[in-house]
C-alpha cells in the first residue's frame, strides 16, 4: 500500500506542478501559431505573479488580483506586439527585453513598496485561493481504487489546477475548430495569402497575443496567490521557458503540449520526492544536481530525439504589407 | 511599410549616432518614470549616479571595473549575434569559465607567473567555449532553439557550480560556498598599486589588468569578424543562410565556431572576477553580467567601437546605481536590472520606432542645404 500512496502523492503533485506550465504552453500556442515568437512567457508569468499578489493584498480579494494580473499581462503582450508586429522589431530581442525588464521591475517595486528584499506581504486566507475539496471526497476516501483516484489525486487542488486542464480542450477547440482559430493558424503559416483574402494580419496577431496574455496571467496568479501566499524574487524560475519547450516538443498542438507539460511536472515531482532518498546502487544524489533534472530534460526533449519539431512557417518574421 | 527615405542618402552619423542616442534618451526617460513610481526623485538619482561614477577616484575605478565585465559579455553576445544566434547563456559560460581559471591557476601555480596568467586566460576561454558547445551543436544539427538551450544551460551551470562549490572544491576550513584563495603572486596587478606609483593613495579598487585584456579582446573581435574570411562567412550565414549555403559556406561549421568564440569571450569575464578581484570562485560571481552583455551589445550595435561606450555607460549605471541604493532606501539594485530591460527594448526591439522620422528629417534638411 505504501507504493500506491506514493504513486498517488506523486500523481497529485504532478497535476499541481504542471498547472502553470499548461497555462503557459496554451498561451504560447496562441502567440506562436499566429507567427509571433513568445519567449516572454517567462517575464509575463513573473509579472502576473507580482501583480496578482499585490492586487490581492490591496483589494483583499484574490479575484481582483487575478483581474489585475490579466490586465498587466495583456498590456505586456500588446507591448510585444507593438515592438514586433507594428514596428517589425526583432521578436526575440523584444522578449528578452520584457523578461529582463520584469525581473528587475517586480523585485525593485516589491522592495520599494514593501521593503522586504523583494517579497510581497504574506496573504491571509481571504486574500488567496484555497484548495477545493470536491463533493463527497471525504466520504469516498475509504473506497478502494476509486477513493484513491478521486479523493487523493483529483480532489484538494487549487481552482487553477482544474482551470488549466479545462483550458486544453477549449484551446484545442478554438484553434482547430473555429474560423477564428483557422485565421490565427493561417497568419502564422502564410500571412500574405490571408492578407489577400481580406483579413487584417496585424489585427489577428494582436488578438492572438491578447488571448496569450489572459492565459499566462493564470499561471502567474497560481504561483503567488494559490501555491504560495506571496510573491518572491524570480519565482517563475524558468517555468516560462520550460513551457515553451513543452509546446515545441508538443509540436504547437494543445494535446501533445499537455503531455509534455505533464512529463515536466512528473520529473519535477519525482525530483522533489527523491531529494535525500538513498537509491539502490547510486546512493544519495546531491540536491543541487537533482534540481537540474527538469532543465536537462528540456534540453534533451528540445534536441528532438523523438522526432523533429516543425514550427509555423512564418514564425519570427514580421509581416510586411506589399504596396 | 519600409522607411520612406532612400537608405543610401542617410549620413552614417544619423543612423549610427543620432538614432541610438534618441533611443537611449527614451529609455532613460522611462527609467526615470520607474524611479518616480518607486517613490524617489529621478533628478536626485541622476545626480547621485554621476557623483558615484565620476565624483571620486575609487568610484571611477569601480566604473571601469564594471566596464571591463560588460566589454567581455557584450563582445560575447555580439559575435554570436553576427551569425544571428542569440547567446543568452553568457551567465553560465562565464560561471564555467571561472572553473577553468581556478583549475588552471591552482594546478600550474609552480610555473612562472606570466605563463600561469596566459594559461588561465586559455582555461577561461576553453571552459566558456565548451559550455557553449552543446547548445551550438544542438542548434546547428537539431534545430533546438538556442535561446531555450542557453537559458537551460545557465540553470544547469548554476546547479553544477553550487554542487561543486558545496561538495567538491569548497574550502573545507570555511563554511561559505567558495574555494580556497589562489596564491597571492598570481593575483593580477591592481589599479591601487598602479596609482601608488604616481603617489595617488586609493583605499580599495577592484580595477585590475583585466581592463587591458578587455581592450585586447575588442581588437581581436573587430579583426576576426570584419577582417578575416571566417568573419565574412559567419556574417554571411547570419545575414542570409540560404545565400550562404549557395555560396558554399557551411552554416553548421559557422554556427558552432561563432558560439565557441562567444562562449569563450563570456568565459573571460572570470579573469576579471577571479584572477583580478575575488581570487577564488565564489558562488554566483557572474551576478547578471552575462545578461547585461545583451543590452551592451544591442546598444553598441554589435560593433566593438560601439560596445566600448555602451559598456562604459553600463559601468556608470552600475557604479552610480550602487551609490543610489546607499542613499535612496526605496531603490535596490534590481531597479537597474529593469533599466537594462528598457534599454534593450528601445535600442533593440523598438530601434525603428522613430528611425524613419529622424532619417527623413535629416535627409530633407541636407537636401534643402544642397539646393540653397
Amino acid at each position: 500500500m505504501e507504493f500506491l500512496s506514493d504513486l498517488a502523492s506523486i500523481t497529485n503533485s504532478t497535476l499541481r506542478i504542471s498547472t502553470p506550465l499548461v497555462f503557459a504552453a496554451m498561451a504560447g500556442i496562441f502567440a506562436e501559431r499566429s507567427g509571433v515568437i513568445d519567449f516572454s512567457l517567462e517575464g509575463k508569468m513573473l509579472m502576473a505573479a507580482f501583480v496578482a499578489a499585490v492586487g490581492s493584498y490591496f483589494f483583499g480579494n484574490p479575484w481582483a488580483g487575478l483581474l489585475m494580473a490579466i490586465i498587466a499581462c495583456v498590456s505586456l503582450s500588446m507591448l510585444h506586439g507593438f515592438a514586433s508586429v507594428t514596428h517589425k522589431g526583432d521578436q526575440v530581442v523584444s522578449c528578452v527585453a520584457i523578461n529582463i525588464l520584469i525581473i528587475g521591475l517586480t523585485t525593485a517595486l516589491a522592495a520599494a513598496w514593501f521593503g522586504q528584499a523583494g517579497l510581497t506581504p504574506t496573504l491571509t486566507d481571504d486574500q488567496r485561493f484555497l484548495e477545493i475539496t470536491l463533493p463527497f471526497a471525504d466520504a469516498l476516501r475509504e473506497v478502494p481504487i476509486i477513493g484513491l483516484i478521486y479523493s487523493d489525486i483529483l480532489s484538494g487542488h487549487y481552482i487553477f489546477v482544474y482551470l488549466a486542464y479545462l483550458s486544453v480542450p477549449i484551446v484545442y477547440w478554438i484553434v482547430f475548430k473555429t474560423s477564428f482559430g483557422l485565421r490565427v493558424r493561417a497568419v502564422g503559416e502564410n500571412p500574405s495569402a490571408v492578407d489577400t483574402a481580406g483579413i487584417n494580419v496585424f489585427a489577428m496577431r494582436y488578438k492572438a497575443l491578447a488571448i496569450n496574455g489572459v492565459l499566462i496571467a493564470f499561471a502567474g496568479a497560481h504561483l503567488s496567490t494559490a501555491v504560495n501566499a506571496n510573491f518572491f524574487r524570480e519565482m517563475s524560475a524558468g517555468r516560462g521557458y520550460l513551457a515553451l519547450a513543452a509546446m515545441i516538443f508538443g509540436k504547437w498542438h494543445p494535446k501533445t503540449a499537455l503531455l509534455a507539460c505533464l512529463l515536466f511536472g512528473f520529473t519535477d515531482a519525482l525530483q522533489i520526492r527523491l531529494q535525500g532518498v538513498e537509491l539502490p546502487a547510486i546512493g544519495t544524489i546531491p540536491v543541487q544536481l537533482i534540481q537540474a533534472v527538469p532543465y536537462v530534460l528540456t534540453v534533451v526533449l528540445l534536441a528532438g530525439f523523438v522526432g523533429k519539431a516543425i514550427a509555423p512557417r512564418a514564425i519570427g518574421q514580421p509581416y510586411i504589407k506589399e504596396r | 511599410m519600409s522607411s520612406a527615405v532612400d537608405k543610401s542618402k542617410v549620413p552614417w552619423w544619423v543612423s549610427n549616432l543620432i538614432v541610438p542616442l534618441v533611443n537611449l534618451t527614451l529609455a532613460l526617460l522611462v527609467s526615470a518614470l520607474f524611479i518616480f513610481i518607486a517613490g524617489e526623485n529621478p533628478y536626485q538619482a541622476i545626480k547621485l549616479i554621476i557623483y558615484g561614477s565620476f565624483g571620486y577616484i575609487e568610484g571611477f575605478a569601480y566604473t571601469l571595473y564594471y566596464t571591463t565585465n560588460f566589454i567581455f559579455t557584450g563582445l560575447a553576445f555580439a559575435v554570436a549575434f553576427h551569425c544571428r544566434l542569440f547567446n543568452i547563456g553568457g551567465e553560465g559560460q562565464a560561471y564555467l569559465g571561472g572553473l577553468g581559471v581556478f583549475l588552471v591557476a591552482i594546478n600550474f601555480s609552480f610555473l612562472p607567473v606570466p605563463i600561469v596568467w596566459i594559461l588561465s586566460i586559455a582555461g577561461a576561454f576553453i571552459f566558456g567555449a565548451a559550455w557553449a558547445f552543446i547548445p551550438a551543436y544542438l542548434q546547428a544539427k537539431r534545430g533546438s532553439h538556442i535561446v531555450i538551450t542557453t537559458i537551460m544551460f545557465n540553470f544547469i551551470a548554476s546547479s553544477l557550480m553550487v554542487y561543486l562549490l558545496v561538495d567538491v572544491i569548497r574550502d573545507m576550513k570555511q563554511m561559505g560556498p567558495h574555494t580556497v584563495a589562489l596564491p597571492k603572486e598570481l593575483w593580477l596587478p591592481n589599479f591601487k598599486d598602479f596609482a601608488a606609483l604616481f603617489g595617488i593613495k586609493i583605499r580599495y579598487s577592484p580595477l585590475n589588468a583585466s581592463f587591458l585584456l578587455a581592450i585586447a579582446a575588442s581588437f581581436f573581435v573587430w579583426f576576426l569578424v570584419w577582417k578575416t574570411k571566417w568573419g565574412y562567412e559567419m556574417r554571411a550565414v547570419g545575414h542570409n543562410t540560404q545565400a550562404a549555403i549557395y555560396a558554399g559556406i557551411s552554416p553548421y561549421k559557422n554556427i558552432i565556431i561563432a558560439m565557441l568564440i562567444s562562449g569563450g569571450l563570456a568565459g573571460l569575464l572570470s579573469i576579471n572576477e577571479i584572477l583580478g578581484v575575488h581570487h577564488k570562485i565564489v558562488s554566483g560571481f557572474p551576478a547578471g553580467y552575462g545578461f547585461t552583455g545583451i543590452a551592451v551589445a544591442l546598444m553598441g550595435r554589435n560593433h566593438p567601437i560601439g560596445i566600448f561606450p555602451a559598456a562604459f555607460l553600463f559601468g556608470i549605471l552600475y557604479q552610480g546605481g550602487s551609490e543610489v541604493t546607499f542613499d535612496m532606501p526605496n531603490i535596490t539594485r534590481y531597479m537597474f536590472v529593469a533599466v537594462q530591460g528598457v534599454i534593450i527594448l528601445f535600442s533593440g526591439a523598438l530601434e525603428n520606432l522613430f528611425r524613419p522620422q529622424i532619417e527623413s528629417f535629416f535627409v530633407n534638411r541636407l537636401n534643402t542645404k544642397v539646393k540653397a
